[in-house]
């Protein structure tokens, strides 16, 4: 069996896969719905108002009023932290789908039309992948400006490349299949080829990645936060709670543990779950 | 071989053509008036000028554009707007200290991330394997930030091991060095050991299954010479690609660790760049962080291509 017969996309079933033979695919997935779930009804369950200071309460410990401590501001952490759950997975998804479209179509066409065209647009997203991520975003974002948009901005162009080689790799494969072929003595112009014919049959192995590309994208939000790059103040976002208990490391220990804490768990359950979706994807892993 | 020498590195003239007209654009991509973005709201006309004409912002674009390829072609990244020292000094001047902590941080990924993964792929689907894979990835899924900070208030507040502060003037006896490059150290090698031990992992899986080790195996070759002389030495070659490939995220994980424990280093720098608004020097950092990370790439491309003869012919 050459390469070009072997099926590239997974099948239906292959998701399931990934649920049935890793039992952490579960612990990823609870965890991720209950912070998505978090994120969605902030308001009801945040027992203060995040931006409400209060400076007769700064920077006290936890207690049964505030349960996780004050900023000092006199902030309410607990809050502050379920309304910075709803930053950091907007900021990743929306940067995450930007990358994906953008990456995706790169890929594709680099794939199709192949020749110096694809080795150019590759060696510069080698580039972009071998670029430290971080110093990426850092620098689009600080020549930019401090912004909610600026910020996805930045994240996104971190996460193109990675997009563009998941999505070239499928294309050139399927590019020589016979139902390509065959449309294509139809008369089908290359768009439509691209888009009714290769990407339906690859697109699974893009939406795989992405759950794994997304928790790098919220780490990234983090550190950008954490750096003073991220949406500007007094939004509550984890990256710069963790700045300001990096300042007060010294009294205020609960400021910076929490929050550093919260992005610990939301990465780990993507990766838990992009790990084992990836394993699933891939037949090789798969007999392992 | 000499072709596909000659055509690798052609390849990279391109590249990194695209990735300084990129970088150019990027730069000139900064809202409103750079010479007022970097002098502030309250400079007079005739500073503002001044700026201007200094940076070549009075020029057309494509007069600055030529300029700028000019100018680094010969080997001139500008200088900092704030220190007035050239780029390439400034970077020098901090350059011994990032490279003491990547160097520790990729010694502590070695010696922790083979073993592991050996040991998980030898006991595939076993606790063992469970358990070190349940590490990497907590390991893989801490911004380095956060777990340097996790560390410096168990460590040096909470238990009093290690200063708070760091090892900020570069001096001091070399126990007192090592006791401030401990903990940074740790913090990436932690980071370093779990990419080390999944690739570890990968490629033992992948080589375990070979023919060659299974006749090694069934000729009576124990199991410790096993690993150490037949599988390891050719599952080497994807973990060393690997290490260097990781190169990119050592790097944006040591600024991060760099601002955490407060040592000199590229990050500080970067980071300090960034707070006085020196764009010219931001610019410098960025063109030659380009241009390692392309030349890298390529020997990476090369070395492939002399351990792989397969490679040469694709």
């Amino acid at each position: 069996m050459s390469a070009a017969d072997t099926p590239v996309a997974i099948q239906p079933g292959g998701l399931w896969l990934a649920f049935t033979q890793n039992r952490l695919a579960w612990v990823g997935l609870v965890l991720l719905a209950l912070i998505v779930f978090i994120a969605l009804f902030a308001p009801w369950l945040a027992p203060h108002d995040p931006l409400e200071q209060n400076i007769v309460a700064r920077l006290e410990p936890p207690s049964a009023e505030f349960w996780l401590g004050t900023d000092s501001y006199g902030r309410d952490v607990l809050s502050r932290l379920i309304y910075g759950a709803r930053i950091s997975l907007f900021v990743g998804f929306v940067a995450i789908l930007i990358a994906m479209l953008v990456g995706t179509a790169i890929g594709v066409l680099a794939g199709y039309i192949g020749g110096v065209f694809d080795q150019l647009v590759m060696g510069v997203l080698d580039v972009l992948l071998a670029f430290p991520t971080l110093l990426l975003g850092l620098m689009i974002a600080a020549m930019l400006g401090a912004s909610l948009e600026n910020l996805i901005i930045a994240i996104a162009v971190t996460e193109v490349a990675p997009f563009a080689r998941v999505a070239r790799a499928p294309t050139i494969t399927l590019r020589q299949r016979d139902f390509v072929e065959a449309s294509r003595s139809y008369g089908c112009g290359p768009f439509r080829i691209m888009t009714r014919h290769i990407l339906p049959n690859m697109i699974s192995d893009v939406v795989v990645m992405s759950s794994l590309w997304l928790a790098s994208a919220i780490r990234t939000e983090a550190s950008l936060s954490f750096i003073g790059l991220g949406v500007p103040p007094p939004a509550p976002t984890w990256g710069a709670m963790i700045r300001e208990g990096f300042e007060n490391i010294l009294d205020a220990w609960w400021l910076a543990v929490f929050p550093s804490l919260a992005i610990l768990v939301t990465v780990l359950a993507l990766n838990l779950l992009g790990d084992a979706l990836r394993d699933a994807s891939d037949p090789r892993s798969r007999s392992r | 071989m000499i072709g596909y020498l000659v055509r690798r590195i052609l390849l990279a003239i391109p590249t990194l053509f695209v990735m300084l007209t990129a970088i150019f654009v990027l730069v000139r991509l900064v809202p409103g008036d750079a010479a007022s973005v970097i002098l502030g709201d309250q400079a007079s006309a005739a500073s503002l000028a001044a700026l201007r004409e200094k940076l070549g912002l009075d020029q057309p674009v494509h007069v600055q554009y030529l300029a700028f390829l000019g100018k680094i072609l010969t080997g001139d990244f500008g200088e900092s707007l704030s220190s007035g020292r050239s780029v390439i000094r400034e970077v020098l001047l901090v350059l011994p200290s990032t490279i003491e902590l990547t160097v520790a941080a990729i010694t502590i990924g070695l010696i922790f991330g083979l073993p592991l993964g050996v040991a998980a792929a030898l006991s595939r689907n076993g606790w063992v394997d469970y358990v070190s894979r349940v590490v990497s990835l907590v390991g893989l899924s801490f911004p380095a930030f956060v777990s340097g900070i996790l560390m410096l208030i168990v460590f040096s507040i909470q238990l009093g091991w290690f200063p708070v502060l760091g090892n900020t003037s570069g001096a001091g006896s070399f126990a007192e060095r090592m006791r401030a490059l401990a903990l940074p150290a740790l913090n990436l090698g932690i980071i370093m050991t779990a990419y080390v031990m999944r690739v570890t992992r990968a490629a033992m899986l992948g080589v375990l299954t070979e023919d060659y080790i299974r006749t090694a195996r069934a000729k009576g070759v124990g199991p410790t010479q096993l690993v150490v002389t037949h599988a390891l030495h050719n599952g080497l070659i994807p973990i060393i690609t690997v290490v260097g490939l990781y190169f990119g995220t050592l790097i944006g994980n040591s600024v991060l660790t760099e601002i955490i424990f407060n040592r000199p280093g590229l990050g500080k720098l970067i980071i300090g760049a960034l707070n006085a608004r020196d764009y010219t020097l931001l610019q410098g950092l960025m063109i030659i962080f380009a241009i390692c990370v392309i030349v890298v790439n390529t020997l990476t491309d090369l070395a492939y291509g002399l351990v792989d003869p397969r490679v040469k012919y694709s």
